[in-house]
């Protein structure tokens, strides 16, 4: 909210600079935003009245004006369409300086003389008027300067300070209530405008009717009759409204905003003959609909509260009015509405409809439930001083059953202290307590300390449980003002699992593995993964930043080769990339959402980063896989490939993980019919189940042999389609006892055997607990599985 | 016999040697079985007994003179073998070493785990939740009813179900409050996701969320251990100060402004000349958060906090666009390996 600080310090001025008061706003959850200057600065600018006003000879927009300003006439041409005789409007003269330095020289304007210039409110820096020149009342000395007679009209230098309000501070969001938590926080007392009620002089009332009384616990109504809507609303209005960011409407629309402003209130006007029969406050029903004031048409739903007549909406509670019952320059007769809207009816409604006005602002955080008469008078008084007019009896419809519940709040010492972490002295809150205007009505002190009965004024609805005053008292205490300490433990030794590597360690891992680790985005574009993952439900979202970003990820694939595509376009020839995190794969009906963690690398160009000991070599499967291997090698788990189907993996280099009986993941190059389609370079990726790379099973310790190991190898020459994982399986299998493990030390396809075949060369590595192996022995296990490979693949030794 | 003239030839023949092999054929010349000292002992038996003992006695002295010799000669020869072989295996040390690809951690993981260590150290676990996450969750058991206008404070991503992305890490404060005891000490890192994006904003960021429940926790001691965690984070002797605020589920609620880190609170543009810098909002937990979540309010107290991983990272890093966190531009990350 923004607010002119001059008006603020006519209400209540502490002895504090500018500095010094926002600061003292801020530290007391106040925030200030902003501060600007009100009024910009020029000069040479004074009231003159337009004479005469004849069609420029030359230009179809310009006018040719004869301007007096009290002692001369002058010859000025300007371009607003509301220039016209006995006009009275800012001049500047030649030699005038407007804001930004623009200074007012003697032109010729498509050949007519021009000596200064006519001014719009925007020229002026008072506003963003650029519509037309500045109408001003005609009852004042031609000749005046500008600033001297805003001066007059308003305390200058003056600033616009803009508050960012917290929700639960809606009673600061006016001058009163602004001027109220400043007399608290500097003890003095603020001087209210002192506002007389306005006795009705016609016996017009216009019927309302609240069938929605829980929404609208108070409606008031007045009828005002015979005003002249064509007057402008008083400078000094404008100027006011405008210093707190507000643009002058019309006389009725700028005394209701004043109103806002002042008093925190919001109110509506209507044409009264544009009401039908009578008003009534009532939920929307289906199918109906509004145009608003501002021209859009919607449909409403059953959650809005309205403004009706006899024909239908005409406006929307607490939010807007509508177009076709809104005052005009043509209105003889208004009706003014000022109610109490529940905070929950109109909160909601303004964000359902995008809708977010000053007084559903204002409305959804609460607005003073007894101020409505108040306001009522206060708007009828302004109104009558500038458009005239005979008011009616003011009608009040009430449902007191639905005014907000104020009942005592108790405050105990024992718990403030507790909370603060200080003991107050309990005469201190006393006071407190009566500055914040919190009437005590009771106040005991049974020796464990006070406890305090207190009644909530009606302006402080954010005030109902103990929390609430606690608060208040610390913020008036001074969070500053607390002591710092720290909380005593009593909490026993931290578990750490066992079994399980923590996220930390894992990533440290995949660093130590030459990983750079990424963050991408959880949410992805859907046309991407559909080509990785054409089988897998995605989870939408219902109002996404873009098209790019609104299915979440069910793998880590899209993100890791996006940030490739970044990278290779940046000249990155090489990259090792990992991520962890979370994948989102939607239900099945039987099965609710799931949202596991996920580990996954991807890396493309060379095996090694370019040196000069050997030539680059492009990193394959077996570098993936390898790197994969020492991984789960460290979780203490051995981890099987078996070629996959997954439609983004090549299909002839690509493997689902297995541990033991469970896929944990899959590794492979990306399919090049998915690369064409996805229009980037080929990459190799992995990606697993977070926790199972996490898991580390308990480790037992075995005695290490004291007598030598042996190593038999055997070069077996099989067909090209037996697997070397087969291979490998049998001859573990065969050999029964003392066997270490089985190694694949060479791999050969080409001359020498045939073109189906293949030549695998594996190394047993034999050793016995208990003795030295003899040579017979070693030769009969080497034999077992030389047999085994026959038998089961039909090898034989190369 | 001459003795003194073979060994004479035979110390010039040793002296005459460059290499091992030569030496080893010297020695069995003059040493070996049929060497020429020792045939000169053999025909000892050739001279009359009286003489014997001391031309044996000559001979065996010219014996071990050139065993001497052909010893010192070989480690002198060894010595040069050695030179040799170094001077031939020298390398330049200066060329580059065979290495493999540097990894590194993303800074945000690098300053969230600098934030999980400091906590974890003062007794806190480190929980976790999920990132699609209930109206519940995310809203009503944190105070924050469905039409509160508070929620406008959260532009929040829906999901078509009426789930959402968590719009913060306060979620997993009430999981850990449904499922354990106090006294409760964790922090609660992890991704949210918020509809936003500047140079300060991101659609999705990190938070960590704390929240201690005990008897008789105060502000006083959320004060302390947010001034205290922050001075740790940025090893640096930082001022802090506390600003009434609002959030639905702590009350009293408090904006933490620290002494800016980059110009020690001078002023300057990291903190838009000011001198402070606005990282973290905190509170003493709601009674009506507790009570939803069974704890009794009478009985506990309890205080949450919780800041941006990277804001954070960005003030420890000095990166001034939010976006290049998730740019992942290798040059960039490389930076922080």
């Amino acid at each position: 909210m923004k607010f002119s600080e001059a008006w603020l310090r006519e209400w209540v001025d502490p002895s504090l600079t500018q500095d010094e008061l926002v600061h003292q706003l801020t530290m007391a959850g106040l925030e200030v935003d902003g501060i600007e200057p009100a009024a910009e600065t020029f000069s040479g600018v004074v009231l003159a009245r337009i004479e005469t006003a004849a069609p420029h000879p030359d230009a179809d927009k310009l006018q040719v004006c004869e301007v007096n300003d009290g002692s001369a006439t002058y010859q000025v041409v300007c371009g607003a369409p509301n220039a016209r005789a006995g006009l009275a409007t800012a001049f500047a003269r030649v030699g005038a300086v407007l804001p930004d330095n623009f200074k007012i020289k003697a032109a010729k304007l498509r050949g007519v003389e021009s000596s200064g210039m006519l001014c719009s409110a925007a020229e002026l820096g008072l506003g963003q008027d650029h519509d037309g020149i500045i109408e001003l009342p005609g009852d004042l000395d031609l000749g005046s300067d500008l600033n001297a007679l805003i001066n007059d009209l308003l305390a200058l230098p003056d600033s616009t300070i803009d508050l960012d309000l917290t929700p639960n501070r809606g009673d600061c969001l006016s001058m009163m209530g602004l001027a109220r938590e400043v007399g608290v926080l500097n003890e003095l007392s603020v001087q209210y405008p002192v506002i007389e009620p306005v006795e009705p002089r016609t016996e017009t009332t216009f019927p309302v009717v609240v069938e929605a009384a829980a929404q609208c616990p108070r409606y008031l109504g007045r009828v005002i009759e015979n005003v002249d809507l064509t007057q402008p609303s008083p400078l000094w209005m404008q100027e006011r409204l405008r210093r707190c960011g507000l643009r002058s409407i019309d006389a009725v629309v700028d005394v209701t905003n004043y109103v806002l402003m002042e008093l925190g209130q919001p109110m509506h006007a209507f044409d009264l003959a544009q009401l039908n029969d009578h008003i009534c406050v009532r939920m929307a029903k289906p199918a109906e609909s509004l145009t608003l004031l501002d021209g859009q048409a919607v449909s409403l739903d059953e959650q809005t509260l309205l403004i009706t007549d006899a024909k239908g909406p005409v406006a929307m509670g607490g939010v807007m009015g509508g177009e076709h019952s809104g005052v005009s320059a043509q209105t003889q007769n208004v009706f003014l509405e000022c109610a109490f809207f529940a905070p929950i009816a109109i909160a909601g409604t303004a964000r359902r409809y995008g809708l977010h006005t000053d007084a559903s602002h204002r409305y959804e955080r609460g607005v003073d439930s007894e101020l409505q008469w108040l306001a009522m008078h206060r708007a009828t008084a302004l109104l009558l001083d500038i458009v005239g007019g005979e008011p009616g009896p003011i009608t009040e419809q009430l449902s007191g059953a639905h005014l907000p519940e104020r009942s005592p709040v108790r405050l105990r010492q024992t718990r403030l202290d507790t909370i603060l972490g200080v003991a107050v002295d309990p005469f201190q809150i006393d006071k407190w307590l009566q500055r914040l205007g919190f009437a005590v009505t009771a106040r005991e002190d049974i020796g464990a300390g006070v406890t305090w009965q207190v009644a909530v004024p009606s302006h402080r609805f954010d005030i109902a449980i103990e929390a609430d005053l606690i608060e208040e008292i610390c913020r008036i205490y001074g969070y500053n003002n607390i002591p710092t300490t720290l909380p005593k433990s009593t909490l026993p030794p931290a578990q750490i699992a066992l079994t399980e590597h923590s996220v930390t360690e894992l990533k440290a891992r995949m660093t130590g593995l030459g990983f750079q680790e990424v963050i991408t985005y959880s949410f992805v574009d859907p046309k991407t993964q559909q080509v990785l993952h054409p089988t897998a439900e995605a989870l939408q979202l219902a109002y996404p930043m873009s098209s790019e970003q609104s299915v979440m990820r069910v793998s880590l694939i899209t993100g890791l080769l996006d940030a490739a595509k970044v990278n290779q376009a940046r000249q990155q020839k090489e990259g090792r990339i990992f991520e962890y995190g979370q994948v989102f794969l939607p239900g099945d009906g039987q099965s609710s959402l799931a949202q596991p963690n996920r580990l996954a690398g991807l890396l493309w160009g060379n095996r090694a980063p370019e040196n000069w000991t050997q030539n680059s070599i492009e990193a394959d499967f077996f570098d993936l896989k390898g790197s994969l291997e020492t991984l789960f090698a460290w979780s203490g788990q051995a981890i099987r490939l078996t070629p996959s189907k997954r439609n983004l993996l090549h299909p002839g280099q690509g493997a689902d993980i297995w541990i033991e009986d469970q896929v944990v993941g899959f590794l492979g190059r990306l399919h090049p019919g998915v690369q064409e389609q996805l229009g980037c370079d080929t990459a190799l990726f992995f990606e697993v189940d977070a926790a199972a790379a996490q898991r580390s099973p308990q480790r037992h310790y075995e005695s290490i042999s004291k007598f030598p190991q042996v190593r038999r190898d055997l070069a077996v020459v099989v067909g090209r389609d037996v697997s070397a994982s087969e291979l490998v399986t049998a001859a573990s299998a065969a050999i029964d006892r003392h066997l270490l493990g089985v190694t694949v030390f060479d791999l050969y396809a080409g001359e020498g055997i045939g073109a189906d075949e293949k030549s695998v060369a594996l190394g047993l590595t034999l050793q016995s607990q208990t003795a030295t192996l003899t040579e017979e022995e070693i030769s009969r296990y080497a034999q077992q599985a030389l047999d085994a490979l026959q038998n089961q693949f039909g090898a034989r030794l190369r | 016999m001459d003795i003194d003239a073979t060994l004479q030839a035979g110390l010039e023949a040793v002296a005459a040697t460059e290499d091992l092999r030569a030496l080893d054929d010297v020695r069995v010349a003059y040493l070996g079985k049929k060497g020429q000292l020792t045939s000169l002992l053999k025909s000892l038996g050739k001279l009359p007994a009286e003489e014997r003992p001391q031309v044996g006695g000559l001979i065996n002295s010219a014996k071990e003179q050139l065993a001497a010799a052909i010893g010192a000669h070989k480690t002198a020869l060894q010595a040069a073998a050695m030179q040799a072989t170094i001077a031939a295996s020298a390398v330049d040390v200066t060329l580059p070493g065979r290495r493999g690809f540097d990894g590194g951690l993303h800074p945000v993981s690098q300053a969230m785990q600098r934030i999980e260590s400091i906590f974890s150290a003062a007794g806190y676990a480190v929980v976790s939740g999920p990132e699609v996450e209930t109206d519940y969750y995310n809203f009503a058991a944190l105070n924050i009813p469905s039409h509160h206008p508070a929620r406008a404070m959260h532009d929040t991503f829906y999901f078509g179900d009426g789930t959402l992305l968590r719009t913060h890490t306060s979620p997993s404060q009430v999981h850990t409050m449904e499922s354990q005891t106090p006294p409760i000490r964790v922090i609660c890192p992890g991704r949210v996701y918020r509809r936003d994006s500047d140079l300060t904003h991101s659609p999705m960021f990190h938070q960590v969320e704390g929240l201690v429940i005990d008897k008789d926790i105060s502000f006083a001691d959320l004060k302390g251990t947010v001034a205290e965690f922050l001075r740790q984070f940025f090893e640096k002797e930082l001022a802090v100060r506390f600003r009434p605020s609002y959030f639905p589920f702590t009350e009293p609620s408090a904006e933490v402004d620290v002494q800016c880190v980059h110009c020690l609170g001078k002023g300057c543009r990291v903190c838009s000349h000011t001198g402070w810098l606005e990282v973290m909002g905190s509170g003493m937990v709601h009674p009506n958060v507790l009570t939803m979540s069974g704890i009794d309010p009478e009985e506990y107290s309890g205080f949450a906090f919780g800041f941006g991983g990277d804001r954070l990272a960005m003030l420890l890093y000095e990166v001034d666009d939010l976006r290049l966190f998730f740019d992942n531009d290798l040059r960039f990350l490389r930076q922080f390996n």
